[in-house]
């Protein structure tokens, strides 16, 4: 899906190749490729057709913009790079402002309810939230309010007791009565936070939906969340709209966007009920949650990868100062296989792969497609480590016999050697490609000199140049907490590689 | 399913399922269709939201709103009101190029059914619909839960047994599904089982580590037995938007998928994608599910389909 996104987003970015204005004729042609892959993502018909319309009226502001402004660093941009950009802040926009906030009451317990339909996520979800709360120093109870799946209850009680949560239920029982008895219980046993896992139902189902209500009605939630499958068609507007109207809603909470369906949903559902998008879910494992970026979502659906989400992970696992040295280095085109194997393994220190690889522009396009397997690191590094040290200071040297030589050391063929070899070559084009680009100058300190973008966005964001080692950015030393932090992270990342499920 | 007698029942249910789609694509195509005596690009433009609002995929759509303009300019199309079955032919004949329903060979026992698909699309729900057409078919099912990693997975498919009148094979949490499928397939051919359905965890495609895990089920099953698993059913819910086509290529990438299940239907999601689908897989749809029902499973028939799409 991403795929298509920003295929649709490149192609348009390049019907500018070689043009010096944006005009109504290219923007045209750029905005049909951007409505076709908007709606093959499954964004909204009618929010691509406003969508287009309001980048539309901006791009045509940006040639009076080009034309008329002096300001010498406005002529510097491409029209490509403007048009983008212009896309890319038309997303952020669309899908802010962010407000990530879990209300909390100032007498507890505080509750929130879980709502959507069958299959989206929400127990799962109702899990990831008792255990992100709990990090946090609340004293959550999950509540088993699903009578009708067949042991959804047991579900529950099963990942209650993986995360040492207390999980309340009972049999014969309504829904709605479990769900006031379960707050009268956190009550007197002192629980702040009331998490109601309730079925999953149709926005169709009015039988259903008045059970909601009731529940609603006798709780009184403080959150009320619809969790919604990232892989939702066009039925998500409608759908969302139907439970916010009878519910009213605080927000919702994006699900599988570990797969290769990405932003569609969450762009048109912020965009038609204007309730704000709360967190974003990533795995099957409870950890798997974040508080939703509009700005990271927005570059994933540009296609770019998610650089901000991969630069704060990065930032745990490298160290800052020789991150710096070398960036600016490999920005120079001086990026050699040791640099390469240095990233592979910052890389696996980060976690399992696939979620890396999403946020890695360049990187996807290296392995070939959404299918990224684990064990091409694996292959990169075994081919590395049988090289000399001239050889991977500079793999020019590389021709037939030592490609035979390291080929036969690392138990893989000449054949891999070459592919790794190229895959290396394109990279250490596009490093070089970067650095005269300007971002070299971002890295240097000039923050706020991006030519032509006012310092507003990041071009190496928005152009989708950047690489792990360049999108690395420099806070301040780590304390000794953080330091355990990382550890910890680690040590989790590695198991997490182990087990094959925790992606 | 004894067809024949349930034709009303049937039909009718299945158009009671799917009478949101219905009411929602028809009146929206009459809408703009009735008292507009010519046809024009700005009927045309409004047919193709419709389509691609129904989760048809825009280039789908594309394909068939091209055919349309060209039977239009060739004059073949005239009145807008013939838009209608235009459009009712042209999605029928891409739904119906690939159909076949799945009949239980059961000379080859068991006849083994691999069901895969990505998480909460409705495998153990559809698995347990099937189980129930099939026993009441008159065929002896056995379930293997190698779902061994979703919390109370193997517990949801025991409920379902039970209310099926079925066994089912199980291992602990966390146990490799590969061995679950190994002792099911033994034990149904200890036992003469006419029926072996296999129920498998929740799997993104893009995960290839998992996918491996599909394969190598597949694979043992297949060394066991010749021929089986003699159908491997791909789940896809029909919320989802063009990722059930994504979906499906990649699934059938892994493993050789050779039916296709349909799931949801009955809520406000249009089902669109099953004509993309249907045009770019060519792989058979089974069933589809139009509730949370035991027997809320349908074989899928592009017919009623089309019909029970655009009828008014
Ligand atoms: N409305 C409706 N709900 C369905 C249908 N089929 C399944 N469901 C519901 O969808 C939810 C998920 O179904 P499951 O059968 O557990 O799905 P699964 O694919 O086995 O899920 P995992 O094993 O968790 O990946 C349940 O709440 C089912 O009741 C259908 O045809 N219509
Ligand atoms: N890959 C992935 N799977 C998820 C995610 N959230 C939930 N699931 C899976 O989706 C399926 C349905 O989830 P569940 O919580 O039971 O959904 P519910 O029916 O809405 O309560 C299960 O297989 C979960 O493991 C996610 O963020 N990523
Ligand atoms: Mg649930
Ligand atoms: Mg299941």
């Amino acid at each position: 899906m991403l795929e298509v996104l920003s295929n649709g987003f490149n192609k348009a970015k390049d019907r500018f190749a070689g043009r010096v204005e944006l005009t109504e004729a290219n923007i045209d042609d750029a905005l049909k490729d951007i409505r076709l892959s908007l709606l093959e993502a499954d964004v909204n018909f009618s929010v691509v057709k406003d969508f287009i319309h309001d980048v539309k009226e901006k791009a045509l502001g940006v040639i009076v913009d080009t034309r008329v402004s002096h300001k010498s660093q406005k002529l510097k941009t491409t029209p490509g790079e403007h048009f983008i950009n212009i896309c890319h802040q038309e997303l952020v926009t669309l899908m802010g402002p962010v407000d990530v906030d879990i209300s909390f009451a100032s007498k507890p317990p505080s509750t929130i309810m879980l709502i959507g339909l069958q299959g989206c996520g929400k127990t799962t979800t109702a899990g990831k939230i008792a255990g992100f709360l709990s990090k946090k120093n609340k004293t959550p109870l999950l509540v088993a309010a699903d009578t009708y799946r067949p042991a959804a209850v047991e579900q529950l009680q099963v990942i209650g007791n993986s995360l040492s949560i207390p999980v309340f239920s009972e049999k014969e029982m309504s829904p709605p009565a479990i769900c006031s008895k379960a707050i009268e219980h956190a009550r007197s046993t002192g629980h702040d936070v009331v998490i109601l896992d309730t079925a999953g139902r149709l926005a169709i189902d009015d039988s259903l939906m008045n059970e909601l209500e009731t529940i609603a009605a006798n709780t009184r939630p403080d959150n009320i969340f619809l969790v919604c499958d990232a892989m939702i068609g066009q039925d998500a507007v409608k759908t969302a709209v139907e439970f916010d109207r009878r519910l009213d809603l605080s927000g919702f909470i994006l699900t599988k966007l570990d797969g290769d369906a990405r932003g569609g949903a969450a762009l048109s559902i912020k965009k038609i009920t204007g309730k704000p998008i709360k967190f974003l879910c990533t795995g099957e494992s409870f950890d798997r949650i974040e508080e939703f970026r509009p700005d990271g979502l927005a570059s994933r659906i540009l296609g770019f990868g998610d650089v901000v989400g991969l630069m704060q992970d990065f930032e745990q696992v490298i160290d800052e100062k020789k991150a710096e040295k070398d960036a600016a280095r490999m920005l120079k085109g001086q990026f050699t296989l040791l640099d390469f194997l240095e990233q592979i393994q910052s890389i696996k220190k980060m976690g399992p792969l696939q979620d890396i690889v999403e946020k890695i522009p360049f990187f996807s396009q290296m392995a070939g497609n959404v299918a990224v397997d684990e064990r091409e690191l694996v292959k990169i590094e075994s081919l590395i480590n049988s090289m000399t040290h001239k050889e991977r200071v500079n793999p020019d040297v590389i021709k037939e016999s030592r490609k035979k030589r390291i080929a036969s050391g690392s138990g893989r063929t000449p054949r891999e050697v070459s592919e790794v070899l190229k895959k290396f070559n394109t990279m250490r084009k596009m490093m070089k490609n970067m650095g005269k680009s300007g971002l070299l100058s971002k890295i240097s300190g000039g923050l706020s000199n991006i030519p032509g973008l006012g310092g507003g966005a990041d071009p190496g964001d928005i152009m989708g140049n950047n690489l792990p080692a360049a999108s690395r950015k420099f806070p301040k030393p780590l304390s000794t907490s953080e330091k355990r932090k990382i550890k910890s992270k680690r040590k989790k990342a590695k198991k997490a590689r182990k087990n094959s499920r925790k992606k | 399913m004894n067809e024949k007698k349930e034709k009303g029942g049937f039909f009718k249910r299945l158009k009671d399922g799917l009478s949101k789609t219905h009411k929602a694509v028809i009146k929206r195509v009459d809408e703009i269709t009735c008292g507009k005596r010519v046809i024009n690009d700005d009927l045309l433009d409004n047919l193709e939201e419709i389509l691609i609002t129904s989760d048809i995929g825009a280039v789908t759509v594309q394909r068939l709103m091209e055919k349309i303009r060209w039977k239009v300019n060739r004059k073949e199309l005239k009145i807008p009101e013939k838009i209608h079955n235009a459009l009712k032919d042209e999605i029928f004949s891409i739904l119906s190029n690939h159909q076949q329903t799945l009949q239980a060979d059961t000379l080859q026992k068991p006849f083994t059914i691999l069901t895969v698909g990505v998480n909460g699309t409705g495998k153990t729900t559809t698995i347990a619909k099937m189980a129930n057409i099939f026993i009441s078919q008159g065929h002896s099912v056995l379930l293997a839960a190698a779902d061994t990693f979703r919390a109370a997975a193997t517990e949801q498919l025991e409920i379902w047994a039970d209310r099926v009148g079925c066994k089912v094979i199980k291992h602990r949490q966390g146990a490799d599904p590969s061995a679950v499928a190994f002792d099911a397939l033994k034990s149904a051919q200890a036992k003469g089982i006419d029926v072996l359905i296999i129920d498998t965890a929740g799997r993104l495609h893009t995960k290839a580590p998992l996918m491996d895990e599909i394969k190598k089920v597949s694979r043992i099953i297949g060394r066991e037995l010749d021929g089986a698993p003699h159908e491997t059913l791909l789940v896809l819910d029909a919320t989802t938007g063009q990722n059930a086509i994504s979906q499906a290529k990649m699934f059938k990438q892994a493993i050789n998928i050779s039916g296709l299940a349909l799931t949801k239907l009955d809520g406000t999601a249009k089902g669109g994608v099953i004509v993309g689908i249907s045009e770019t897989m060519q792989i058979p749809i089974r069933y589809i599910g139009v509730g949370e029902k035991i027997d809320d499973l349908r074989e899928f028939n592009p017919k009623e389909f089309a019909d029970a799409l655009f009828e008014n």
